[in-house]
């Protein structure tokens, strides 16, 4: 399943203040590995996420979600629930 | 081959950094202890504004003795677990006291404040059921959390609103544990116990609050934060260690749930590892009457830490808490200046902690004093009028 493109273009806009490196942003960046982001920007990104949605991520849901495009498919599954 | 030191990498680099700009902040040695607030680091004696030594009990003569006495009488160490061999009468004593001077039902006792975690966190919560924790949670609470495999939800700072939303979001069908401390580590503020509690009204949870750094310190009873506020009913588990106040090494877990002994058939952290040593557990005891006898120690406490905080106010510093509290932080600019500031104030004289993110919450750069009732007020004095000269005014 493709991630919704509404879904990345949103947690893109949400991911860009913790940016620091100005890495260009799609649904295959790697979060952890590519942005330089430590493990409580993590957290506080997915809270922010969380509340976009008005929906539940786990920390442990987070843990083994990499990409951009493997978050939106998380949201789009829980928006759904 | 993928070498797996690799990824520490960063760290050494950083490490680098900040030995080019003195001494190793993280890795400092005190040659000798001379008292509860003072030692020799460096060669200088120091003035120790960051021990968590709350009650500054670690040379007395009693506490002293029955620890000497315990090592002559059991040995150094119990060589064992607690459900094996390591379980001795003095260890099933500490418990009873501790349960005494709990007001609690039960008490079980752990090697150290962090394994307490550990145990009580695995022990409580299971994969099916979900643990809801302060953002700003300890270290111990987040590897217990994951150590029980419990699903796990993180709500915002102290932020009773936020728990609201999200334990109303949740899908879970398991149990609900709500993680809180009584005073946090970095900043020294409080946990808003009456929201938290009003907030378990509405959605019905369990409640377990991490006294480490107000048990023996905060309440008329020295119970810790709910004790101070009047709220031990409506906390489930206490966890603490007697790291801090009690002077020694080890935790406990505590609560009055029926089946809160089963719990040591069921934490890992508690069962698969050796026993606090006789010296340890009998200093504790020694230690855990005294607090109970003298409350003019924690009377003493909380003149100082008003003492410190007024001091630090008047110098125009930041400060973590609004709340007069033993953990007083100062806000720094940045790394390399906070690491400047605290080379300066140990070349002075005075040991604080240096606390840097991500260890800290929101990214803050911090001094962090921690008060002991054994501070003199001259000391007390002397801490503030060093961070008057180095710290003061350099854009903190
Ligand atoms: C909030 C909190 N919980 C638990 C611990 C762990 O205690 P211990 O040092 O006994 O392992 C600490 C301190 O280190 C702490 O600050």
């Amino acid at each position: 399943m493709n991630a919704p493109a509404d879904i990345v273009a949103q947690i893109v806009t949400l991911l860009q203040p913790y940016n620091k490196g100005g890495v260009t942003l799609t649904a295959e960046t790697d979060i952890p590995a590519e942005l330089n982001i430590d493990s409580v920007d993590i957290m506080d990104f997915v809270m922010e996420v969380e509340d976009f949605y008005d929906i539940e991520i786990p920390l442990n849901v987070v843990s083994e979600t990499r990409t951009i495009g493997d978050l939106a498919l998380v949201v789009a599954k829980r928006r759904k629930a | 081959m993928v070498d797996l030191l690799d990824k520490h990498r960063g760290i050494a680099e950083r490490h680098k950094r900040m030995m080019e700009l003195g001494v190793n902040a993280v890795n400092l040695v005190n040659d000798r202890i001379l008292s509860p607030t003072r030692g020799f680091i460096q060669g200088r004696e120091t003035i120790l504004a960051g021990t968590n030594n709350y009650m500054g009990i670690t040379f007395d003569a009693d506490c002293i003795a029955a620890g000497q006495k315990a090592m002559a009488d059991f040995g150094t160490g119990t060589t064992g677990s607690r459900i094996a061999n390591g379980s001795y009468a003095m260890h099933k004593e500490l418990e009873a006291e501790l349960a005494r001077f709990l007001n609690r039902k039960h008490c079980i006792v752990f090697t150290t404040g962090y394994q307490a975690n550990l145990g009580m966190l695995s022990g409580l919560a299971g994969p099916n059921d979900t643990i809801y924790l302060d953002a700003d949670s300890h270290s111990s609470i987040y590897d217990g959390c994951t150590l029980s495999g419990a699903k796990l939800v993180r709500f915002r700072h102290n932020d009773a609103t936020d728990l609201d939303k999200r334990l109303s979001r949740s899908e879970g069908e398991g149990g609900k544990l709500v993680v809180v401390e009584g005073i946090y580590s970095m900043l020294g503020d409080r946990a808003p116990l009456a929201d938290f509690v009003a907030v378990k009204k509405k959605h019905g949870f369990q409640l377990l609050a991490d006294e480490a750094h107000s048990f023996g310190v905060l309440g008329p009873h020295g119970r810790g934060l709910a004790d101070e506020v009047g709220l031990e009913d409506d906390i489930d588990f206490v966890v603490g260690t007697f790291s801090k106040s009690v002077g020694a090494i080890g935790g406990f877990g505590a609560g009055n749930h029926p089946l809160f002994e089963t719990l040591r058939y069921a934490m890992r952290p508690y069962m698969f590892t050796a026993s606090s040593s006789p010296a340890s557990i009998a200093t504790s005891l020694a230690a855990v009457k005294k607090l109970a006898a003298e409350p003019e120690r924690r009377a003493r406490l909380a003149a100082n830490s008003a003492r410190l905080f007024n001091g630090f106010k008047a110098l125009g510093l930041e400060l973590g808490t609004d709340q007069v509290s033993p953990v007083v932080a100062v806000k720094c600019p940045d790394e390399p200046t906070t690491i400047m500031m605290w080379n300066a104030l140990l070349q002075n004289g005075v040991y604080v902690n240096i606390a840097l993110p991500p260890g800290t919450p929101n990214k803050l750069c911090l001094l962090r004093c921690s008060v002991s009732a054994a501070h003199s007020d001259a000391e007390i004095d002397q801490i503030i009028a060093t961070f008057g000269r180095v710290v003061a005014g350099r854009g903190n």
